[in-house]
């Protein structure tokens, strides 16, 4: 019974972006990659289930340049992942390609009982990849969610939809399921965990078959905004003034 | 000339505001606009629809499409599309949307945007610009090797005029056969909040560490919060603390927000909370500490106390905005 948890490599939250001199793209010298935080959630969330249920193995897959995003799945292994394998495919292909090249190499590994992603990465914030490669598996999928509880027959989801609201969803394996935060704690890798992801062979294969349908151009960094303007006065003045500005002068009131 | 496709969404019996920009950004482009409407709120809205720009409404009003279930959307929303003619298809980036429209982009090889910020037609190219890195940059997507352009777009980008009562559109009633379902929605837990969600918010009151704990937090910012009418939010520090929930942090790891008004209290302005908030309109900071990051971000701000400055500050929105 085998768990496919997808994951990828982004630049750490904490990370300046810059910009490359011609707006091509983002400028990666200098980024400290991280596994996506969402995906960590689905990384806990599959061995969580594999704890449960005797004969699972947990198979973290990524798509991504393989001389810099095999360190993601080592991350994965170390956490407790079974079986990793890397797609080598360029540094941002689309949410479509990349989707398809995960979803045909689920398939040929025998196909998933069950597969977990985050709900979405926080580099290109498309949150669509999950979805794609429910599609092109035709599996039920389920996204955003913050809790999940499984018997032999069925899933029991919380997904989170707007205003705090939540739908409790009943699914069939095999399904898809993308972590929102909130689902669990994932854990820390162990030293012993370490040392074994470092040694662990990591399967390798080619990414063909994907067809980019969005390129992003023309790169820029937010606009500078004006510089702040400080209130004075005690806290009766400044209330006074602030709104007299927002209605005055910003007039957004 | 181009033929615009919008998917409409309804929220308490009423057209949503984000779906008003879409069908009005396509009228204004001069082009047929296709509007596909779904479950038992069409019945009363279709007027809305045409007023607003559809000048054909795809429809059906079946209560099988009040409960959003991707099983079941998938398949008709990607038919229609298909027979609409219409190559550019455009929706509001909501979590309905957000969930269905990959997949359906994936059945009908489409291309796909999400949380589009910046949309403009010209010349028959559409441009579409979207936040990337949760908003620490931005860039142009480019459509290539695709029939069908999905655009998501957030909540709020494009301006909404009155509605023109005298426009009318074609109506179609459209038939689909329920498929067997895999995935069953069982039930619905309200939240806490019948406010708008932080990402179609327009007024937004965020606290961070400085409000001391979970009660202050409540007792200072809820009252503002209800003055103003605005949502609350929230930094990721807090959500870890277990203050407030995870639905109300904003943020590279919570929400993206781009209201009109942010009003930041005891925020300090990690660079992960500014990626989530920086497309604020106007930004107010309020924070103890003169050199927090926040204020390189704000419009205005104000070094002092929050628990002396945020009650007077609520006395003066009350008065201020009952005139």
């Amino acid at each position: 019974m085998k768990i496919f948890v997808c994951v990828k490599q982004v630049p750490d939250t904490e990370t300046k972006i810059k910009i490359m001199p011609d707006s091509t793209g983002v400028d990666s010298a200098g980024i400290k990659w991280v596994m996506n935080p969402y995906d960590e959630f689905a990384v806990e969330e599959a061995i969580k289930f594999r704890e449960k249920n005797a004969g699972a193995q947990v198979w973290a897959i990524t798509a991504g340049p393989k001389s810099r995003a095999t360190e993601v799945l080592r991350t994965a292994l170390a956490m407790g992942a079974d079986e990793a394998i890397i797609v080598n495919a360029p540094d941002n292909i689309d949410s479509q390609a990349t989707a398809k090249i995960l979803a045909d190499a689920i398939k040929a590994e025998g196909g998933a009982h069950l597969i977990f992603s985050g709900k979405l990465a926080i580099d290109d914030n498309q949150s669509a990849v999950p979805q794609m490669i429910a599609e092109f598996l035709s599996i039920p999928h389920t996204t955003v969610v913050s809790k999940f509880e499984s018997s032999a027959e069925n899933m029991t989801v919380e997904r989170d939809i707007e205003g705090g609201a939540k739908e409790v969803v009943q699914m069939m394996y095999p399904g898809l399921v993308a972590a929102n935060k909130g689902l669990n704690m994932p854990r820390y890798a162990s030293l012993p965990g370490i040392m074994k992801a470092k040694k662990k062979t990591i399967k390798e294969i080619e990414g063909a078959g994907g067809e980019q349908k969005v390129k992003f151009k023309n790169f820029s960094l937010p606009q500078d905004k004006a510089p702040v303007k400080m209130l004075t006065g005690d806290a009766s003045a400044q209330a006074q003034e602030l709104i007299k500005l927002l209605r005055d002068e910003a007039k957004v009131l | 000339m181009s033929k615009f496709f919008v998917f409409v969404e309804f929220q308490n019996n009423k057209l949503k505001r984000s779906s008003q920009e879409l069908l009005q950004f396509a009228a204004q482009q001069g082009s047929q606009v296709v509007a596909l409407a779904l479950g038992s709120q069409v019945a009363t809205n279709k007027a809305q629809l045409a007023h607003n720009g559809a000048t054909e409404i795809v429809f059906s009003g079946s209560s099988d499409f009040d409960q959003y279930n991707p099983e079941l959307f998938v398949g008709p929303v990607a038919e229609q599309i298909e027979k609409s003619g219409a190559t550019i298809v455009l929706a509001s980036a909501s979590s309905l949307a957000k969930d269905l429209f990959p997949r359906v982009a994936a059945k009908i090889s489409a291309g796909l945007v999400s949380d589009g910020t910046h949309l403009s037609f010209d010349a028959e190219a559409l441009k579409v610009r979207k936040p990337l890195y949760s908003g620490k940059c931005f860039a142009e997507a480019h459509f290539e090797n695709c029939k069908y352009k999905i655009v998501l777009m957030r909540a709020n980008q494009l301006p909404v005029a009155a509605a023109d009562t005298t426009k009318i559109a074609t109506e179609t009633e459209f038939n689909y056969t329920k498929p067997s379902l895999k995935t069953l929605i069982k039930q619905i837990v309200k939240g806490t909040s019948e406010k708008l969600d932080l990402t179609e918010a327009n007024i937004i009151v965020s606290g961070g560490r400085g409000l001391k704990d979970a009660d202050q937090f409540n007792k200072l910012l809820a009252p503002l919060a209800d003055a103003l009418g605005a949502t609350l939010g929230a930094t990721r520090a807090i959500v870890d603390a277990g203050w407030v929930s995870h639905s109300m942090q904003v943020g590279q790891t919570g929400k993206t927000v781009a209201p009109s008004l942010y009003i930041a209290v005891g925020v300090s302005g990690a660079i992960q909370h500014l990626a989530g908030m920086s497309g604020s309109k106007v930004i107010v900071a309020i924070n103890s500490d003169a050199n927090a990051p926040i204020f390189q971000k704000a419009t205005y701000g104000i070094v002092g106390d929050a628990f002396e400055i945020i009650p007077k500050l609520t006395e003066e929105f009350k008065k201020a905005l009952q005139h």
